[in-house]
């Protein structure tokens, strides 16, 4: 990728993700003192949403597949939609300008989806093809699009509006749309197992977060917002100043 | 005369010798140890939580400096809280801090912990320590620590989970509950979390 392509994207991205937030968002937004979150108004009502939600459906069902499923079988299904993600963390990689991920990602792709039988086991990390764990959020960090406002949607979860705008491209490029285009059923089972499947891993975190958390939003905006961090810089993020 | 010199020897070269424990052997000792015991107590796998804190209080703590994590937490505000107030809030933090992640050792299973190589100048007094906790059936998660030297031993004063810092993560929720009723009320918010903490541990156990 050129320079100058990379800085228009950047730029197109940077004005334009935050005014579709923006429009989104007129009604809900609040003058507050957090910089990363000026929307916290319109957030912290969604959290709501979002956690009554949680706690009537989602978490009830997780807890069952969570008891009811075997552990083999958990981490095969693990596998499959981790195994399905490859193809987003190679495209990324190479984004980033990473060939060398990119290429072991691909490896890890072709590993897992013959030998691991369609990915239900992960061998590619047995046989030491480390994961990496990129997607279009983190390329347009990578690309300049580095602070953005955060956003939570009832859900899907903690974003801001560039991983938003990045979660959007991830879904519309997933490799599985082109077969799940034709059947609504099988796109909606998919989808359904891989919301239990996230949320019964998280099962155990939620008993640290309720009881370490002073405010629970606040606890959980501010972890999202340093993993990514974390996840932009791969694992090596700067020092902040105390 | 002689004996006693001879004890003065050797009491300088046994303190010497636990102040070189390198960080990193330091941080895999403290963690095998810790999770020998858990392997082998089915009192604290069953989440004996009053167990578990005590194991945490004698192996653990003397390995963390929570003032510098208190200071840490609450960023440029600490300077301006009293002696006494950072005192408070130090144990407040701690007590905190001690309840909740002591919580998260009692559902310890075969989990394997990677310890990344490790590499530090001798002049070095701040560094990271990197590990890994790898368990079947799920991707394994970075856990790294930051230590400094402190009067010639290692302290630990930071724990990142997955690259989120439990200590900084506060930041925010500190500074929130300072601008709404001062240091004081810091201190108070968190001293009523730890009181409901408390009581809910308790009717638990009935």
């Amino acid at each position: 990728m050129t320079r100058p392509f990379r800085s228009l994207f950047s730029g197109i991205a940077r004005r334009a993700l935050p005014l579709v937030g923006a429009c989104l968002l007129t009604t809900a937004a609040q003058a507050n003192d957090n910089p990363h979150d000026p929307y916290e108004g319109f957030n912290r009502a969604m959290f709501t949403v979002h956690e009554g939600l949680d706690k009537v459906i989602v978490k009830p069902v997780a807890q069952v597949y969570d008891a009811a499923v075997p552990l083999p079988a958990k981490a095969g299904v693990g596998n499959f939609f981790d195994n399905i993600l490859d193809v987003r963390n190679a495209l990324n990689s190479l984004l980033q300008g990473k060939p060398g991920d990119a290429a072991s990602d691909v490896g890890r792709l072709l590993v897992n989806s013959t030998i691991g039988i369609f990915g239900l086991f992960d061998v590619a990390s047995e046989l030491g093809l480390e994961r990496h764990e990129e997607d279009f959020g983190q390329t347009m960090a990578v690309w300049g699009y580095r602070d953005s406002a955060y956003l939570f949607w009832p859900l899907i979860g903690p974003r801001t509006v560039r991983d938003t705008g990045g979660w959007l491209v991830d879904i519309n490029t997933d490799p599985t749309r082109g077969t799940t285009r034709k059947s609504v059923a099988v796109r909606n089972s998919l989808l359904a197992v891989r919301l239990v499947d996230v949320r019964a891993s998280l099962l155990p975190a939620d008993k640290v977060v309720e009881e370490a958390a002073l405010d629970k939003y606040a606890y959980v905006r501010d972890a999202y917002l340093q993993r990514r961090r974390n996840q932009i810089y791969d694992g090596r993020p700067p020092r902040l100043d105390d | 005369m002689k004996k006693l010199f001879a004890l003065f020897l050797a009491l300088f070269v046994s303190a010497t010798v636990v102040a070189e424990e390198a960080p990193d052997v330091l941080v895999q000792r403290v963690t095998e140890e810790v999770l020998d015991i858990v392997r082998k107590d089915k009192d604290i796998q069953n989440g004996h939580t009053q167990k578990v804190m005590e194991l945490v209080d004698k192996k653990v703590l003397p390995n963390f400096n929570f003032t510098r994590m208190t200071a840490l937490a609450l960023g440029k505000e600490w300077r301006k809280a009293s002696p006494q107030q950072q005192q408070q809030l130090t144990a407040e933090f701690r007590t905190l801090l001690v309840r909740t992640y002591s919580n998260a050792l009692t559902s310890y299973k075969n989990q394997k912990i990677i310890y990344k190589p490790f590499k530090m100048a001798p002049a070095d007094v701040d560094v990271l320590v990197r590990t890994e906790v790898q368990q079947p059936g799920s991707k394994p998660v970075q856990l790294d620590y930051s230590l400094e030297k402190v009067d010639g031993s290692w302290k630990v004063y930071d724990v990142v989970v997955a690259g989120i810092s439990l200590v900084t993560n506060y930041r925010d929720q500190f500074n929130q509950e300072v601008r709404n009723g001062g240091i004081d009320g810091l201190i108070a918010a968190i001293a009523a979390k730890n009181k409901s903490l408390e009581s809910a541990a308790k009717a638990e156990k009935k």
